[in-house]
Parts: structure tokens; C-alpha cells; sequence
């Protein structure tokens, strides 16, 4: 059985972590792959790793998705030294009494269940750090 | 070098559910009351600027040619997301400073009745395997399951990394809230919007919650809706009559931006700069500020939208949003009334009608025109759009000349 990410920039190992394309000329960080770079039009990229711990600088809570999506989540944005990141927040109740602004969290990983070839998915996102885990 | 531009005729139809017209049909309406407002044919416009997003494959302007009249003349289809309609609007002002026309026609129109969540969407792997694709390498739809990327989603995350930016320490969901009853206190005066109910404060957060903190009242309704108006070289006005003359609303300022890249607009669109850059280059080529304005008309798509917008209009000093809204500045009392019309919470939202509708809500007041809810003696106003993606429109607009 294998570990599949979720998105080719979640590494599992050695440590689950985010993994950036990372500008050689003005260090712009992209998730997703470009044919240039966004701020500076630079056509050289770097892979460099992203900082697991960060602070969540805005938060939503879903009710409403699309078919498959499990409601209530927490949707966050998470500055992770200087790097933004999406992502859910996991461990914790989708209710605003236990989320807040300028909460620390960590990266965390959770399971997207096995595929016809017993390959598992793995997906991530952000766990407190520091707090009573509700679920 | 250039000359100005003006606004001869515009119209928006009712906005809300017309299930016996269709696309065309709306834009027809719109464009036909347009042209009558101005005292005009179709005959007169030099060039046709058409926006629509959801009407399907094939060239609206063209169709609503057939309809109300097939001149010969360029027809420019545009789509730009939310501010669709005001790129078309600015694509006929373009014409006319660029000398190649001296009138023209801009109509926006959509039909979203019914419609659910616009973006979003998960697809299913179909072969039962986990396996990459795209440009993220994902194995599986991401919405929802790395954060969101709906409308709903993505415009509470804006305003809360507002107050979190400004360490706001009150309630955030109840002041939201305020901003959402302010408009739907607005549109009771407004018999063209969707929702014309004053709602309470408990109605609004009792409601049912689509994204925290915006409940569906506090969201941008779906609705059918069409506008259209005609604009005109000041040189041919000065052709046209003293009453066609007398009721012309001049083009201080049309703008359109993109966002420029800035760190994490990859993950959450970055809806405030180009915005700011809009209204600084409006205000400049206008030669006046916020301070001037008697009323604005900004793209309150959700009730959190609305705060950041107040900063990045300029109508507050940097970091006042709040403060600015607690002021009572922008209720149709204060110093700076803000969505008069009822905004897009109550008025509705039809994508590309929106951007002409904005302009339609500040031009029936520089003309004196707007009833119970005209703000007396507007002079100056704004209206501004933006669409993800992003384009962000932003047009000042000023009164005729007193007669
Ligand atoms: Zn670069």
C-alpha cells in the first residue's frame, strides 16, 4: 500500500510537509506549477520547503458545498512564516466559539480512504497547537 | 486631447426572477429603454460593447442585434467575470476617446435565477484511483477539502483577515450583520431590487449560516437582471437638444485594473489592491477625492466585502473601515451614503448587469431622478465593481449642469 498526496506539494516524508516552486530571482512562492513567474516574469524555480507552523489570519466556516464535501469545515488561511497557505482546520469544532483569529496551528494530515488499488490518499491542513483538541 | 464622455440614456430592468424572458429578451429591454432614455435609435450608436457570462456559446451582442437592430456596426463581446459589465460600458467610452466612435451602447445581462453556488464544485475520480493531475498534481477535488475557493467562502475569509489585520477585538459576525441590515434597510425605497424587506438584526443572523460569518441574507441574491446605457462624445451632445443635453451625466473618470501579484494571492485572491489602484487612478483623473462624493455605489457581493471596500475606496483613513461604519457614515443619512440602492445583498446580483446597474443607481441621482430614495442635491458620485479573477471597475460619474 501506497501514500498518495493529495497535492503533489503535500511531501509525506521524511515529515509531512508543503513544498513551494520558489522563484530563483524575487523568491515569489507558487503551489502550483507556472510558466513564469507571477511578480517578476522570472523562468527559473527553486523547490524549497515551507514552514509547518503558522498563524491563522482569516477563517470561514462552511455549511454549504458541494455534493461529497462534508459540512460544517473550517476553511483557514494560514501565514506560515511569511509563505500564505489554504487549508482546513482540523481537530477542532467548526463552531466560531473555538476558532479564532491569530490562532497558532501546525500541519496535520488525515486520511482520504483507500482507492481500487489499496493506495491510500492523504490529505492536510492545519491542527491548533497549544489547545484541547475538541473532536 | 480627448474629449469628455457622457452618459445620454441608461436603463436597468427589474432584477429578480423572469422566467418568460430569456437572455436576449432582458438585454432587449434594457437596451431599447437605454436608447429611449437618451432620445435616440439604434441607428445613431457607432459601436456595441456586450457582456454576458452564463447565456452560452455564441455572440450576445450579435443576438440582441437581431432584436433591436442589425446597424453593421463593431460589436465588442466581453466577459470579465463580475465586472463584465462595466468593461463593457468601458470598452464603448474607449471608443469614443479613441475618436473611432461618437456614440455608443453598453448592455449586461444575465440570467441566474435558480443558480446555486457559482464556483466551487467537486469532481469525483471516475476510474476508483487516486491519480494526479493538473497543474497541483491533485488526486481529487480540492474545494472543500483544502480550503475553500467559493464565492461565499472566499469573501468571509477577506473580511475577516480584515479585522484580523486591524485587530478588531468586537463581535465580527454581529457587525457584519449591521453592515447587511444597513442595505436591506436601503432597498425598501428601491422597487427594482429583488428584496425590498427591511430585515432585523436577529432575522439577519438567525438566518441560515452559507459561510460564517455571512448568512444568506448577507450574501448577494441570484437573480435575472439586465442593464444597458448609451454614451456619447461631448462634441455630438453638443449636436443633441437642451433637454437631451440637460439630463447628460458626465464621465469624470472610467477605470479598469487587474491584480498585481502580491504573496498569497495564489491561495486567497487579493481583491484589495487592485481596487485601491482603481479608485487612485479614478480620483486623480478626475481631479477629486472621496471627501467629494455624495454617494457611492461599491460591490457589496457579501456583507463582508463591503467593509474592505470602504478602505479601499478611500472613503476612511487607512485602517477605519469600522470605525467609518460605526460612524454612520455610510447609511443613507450620513456623510457618505453606500448602496443607496440596497446593494447587491438585496438589489440582487446578475453578474454581468451589475457593473451598468451601479452606474443606472448613481446617475438617477445625479439626475434628480430617484424618487423617495434620491439623495438631494448628489452632485459626485461613484460606482465600483470587481469581479475574481480579478478586474475591478471603478467610474465617477458627475451631475449635469444646473440648467
Ligand atoms: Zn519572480
Amino acid at each position: 500500500m501506497t501514500r498518495i498526496p493529495i497535492v503533489d506539494y503535500l511531501v509525506l516524508e521524511p515529515e509531512p510537509h508543503l513544498r513551494a516552486h520558489e522563484c530563483t530571482h524575487c523568491g515569489a512562492r507558487y503551489f502550483g506549477r507556472r510558466n513564469a513567474c507571477a511578480s517578476c516574469g522570472g523562468r527559473s524555480f527553486t523547490d524549497t520547503d515551507v514552514a509547518t507552523e503558522g498563524e491563522v489570519e482569516a477563517f470561514t466556516i462552511v455549511s454549504f458545498a458541494a455534493p461529497g464535501i462534508p459540512v460544517p469545515f473550517v476553511a483557514a488561511i494560514v501565514d506560515c512564516d511569511g509563505t500564505t497557505v489554504q487549508g482546513n482546520l482540523l481537530e477542532v469544532e467548526p463552531s466560531p466559539e473555538h476558532v479564532h483569529l491569530g490562532m497558532k496551528v501546525r500541519l496535520a494530515t488525515a486520511s482520504l480512504g483507500e482507492d481500487a488499488n489499496g493506495d491510500e490518499g492523504i490529505t492536510f491542513g492545519f491542527a491548533p497547537i497549544d489547545q484541547g483538541s475538541a473532536s | 486631447m480627448s474629449d469628455d464622455v457622457f452618459i445620454l440614456g441608461i436603463n436597468m430592468t427589474k432584477f429578480g426572477k423572469h422566467p418568460d424572458k430569456d437572455t436576449t429578451d432582458l438585454g432587449a429591454e434594457a437596451a431599447l429603454a437605454a436608447l429611449d432614455d437618451g432620445g435616440v435609435t439604434i441607428r445613431d450608436i457607432d459601436v456595441i460593447g456586450a457582456g454576458n457570462l452564463l447565456g452560452g456559446p455564441g455572440g450576445f451582442g450579435q443576438m440582441l442585434q437581431k432584436q433591436i437592430g442589425q446597424t453593421g456596426v463593431p460589436v465588442y463581446n466581453v466577459q470579465n467575470a463580475c465586472a463584465t459589465g462595466a468593461t463593457a460600458l468601458r470598452t464603448a467610452i474607449m471608443a469614443i476617446k479613441a475618436g473611432e466612435a461618437q456614440m455608443g451602447l453598453a448592455v449586461g445581462v444575465e440570467k441566474l435565477s435558480g443558480a446555486g453556488l457559482l464556483a466551487g464544485g467537486t469532481a469525483k475520480d471516475d476510474d476508483g484511483t487516486w491519480t494526479p493531475s493538473g497543474r497541483y498534481g491533485a488526486i481529487t477535488g480540492t474545494d472543500g477539502r483544502i480550503g475553500t475557493v467559493t464565492m461565499p467562502g472566499t469573501f468571509a475569509q477577506i473580511g475577516m483577515q480584515y479585522l484580523h489585520e486591524h485587530a478588531y477585538s468586537g463581535a465580527e459576525f454581529e457587525l457584519f450583520a449591521r453592515i447587511s441590515q444597513k442595505n436591506h434597510a436601503h432597498s425598501t425605497l428601491n422597487p427594482l431590487a429583488t428584496y425590498t424587506e427591511e430585515l432585523s438584526l436577529e432575522q439577519i443572523m438567525g438566518d441560515f449560516m452559507v459561510a460564517y460569518p455571512n448568512t444568506r441574507p448577507m450574501c448577494s441574491a441570484n437573480c435575472d437582471g439586465a442593464a444597458a446605457a448609451v454614451v456619447v462624445s461631448g462634441e455630438k451632445l453638443r449636436t443633441l437638444s437642451a433637454e437631451q443635453q440637460a439630463r447628460a451625466v458626465k464621465v469624470r473618470a472610467s477605470v479598469l485594473t487587474s491584480d498585481p501579484w502580491a504573496e498569497g494571492c495564489q491561495v486567497l485572491p487579493d481583491v484589495n489592491t487592485l481596487t485601491r489602484r482603481a479608485a487612485a487612478q479614478a480620483y486623480e483623473a478626475a481631479g477629486v477625492g472621496p471627501e467629494d462624493l455624495d454617494l457611492v455605489e461599491l460591490h457589496d457581493c457579501f456583507a463582508t466585502a463591503e467593509l474592505v471596500h470602504y478602505d479601499n475606496l478611500g472613503l476612511c483613513e487607512p485602517g477605519g473601515a469600522v470605525d467609518f461604519f460605526e460612524s454612520g457614515a455610510p447609511y443613507r443619512d450620513g456623510s457618505t451614503p453606500v448602496n443607496v440602492s440596497g446593494g447587491l445583498q438585496s438589489k440582487g446580483h446578475p453578474v454581468s448587469a451589475t457593473g451598468i446597474a451601479n452606474i443606472w443607481e448613481v446617475c438617477h441621482h445625479l439626475r434628480g431622478e430617484a424618487g423617495p430614495r434620491q439623495i438631494e442635491g448628489a452632485r459626485l458620485g461613484l460606482a465600483h465593481v470587481i469581479g475574481l479573477g480579478s478586474a475591478c471597475g471603478v467610474h465617477i460619474l458627475e451631475a449635469p449642469a444646473a440648467a
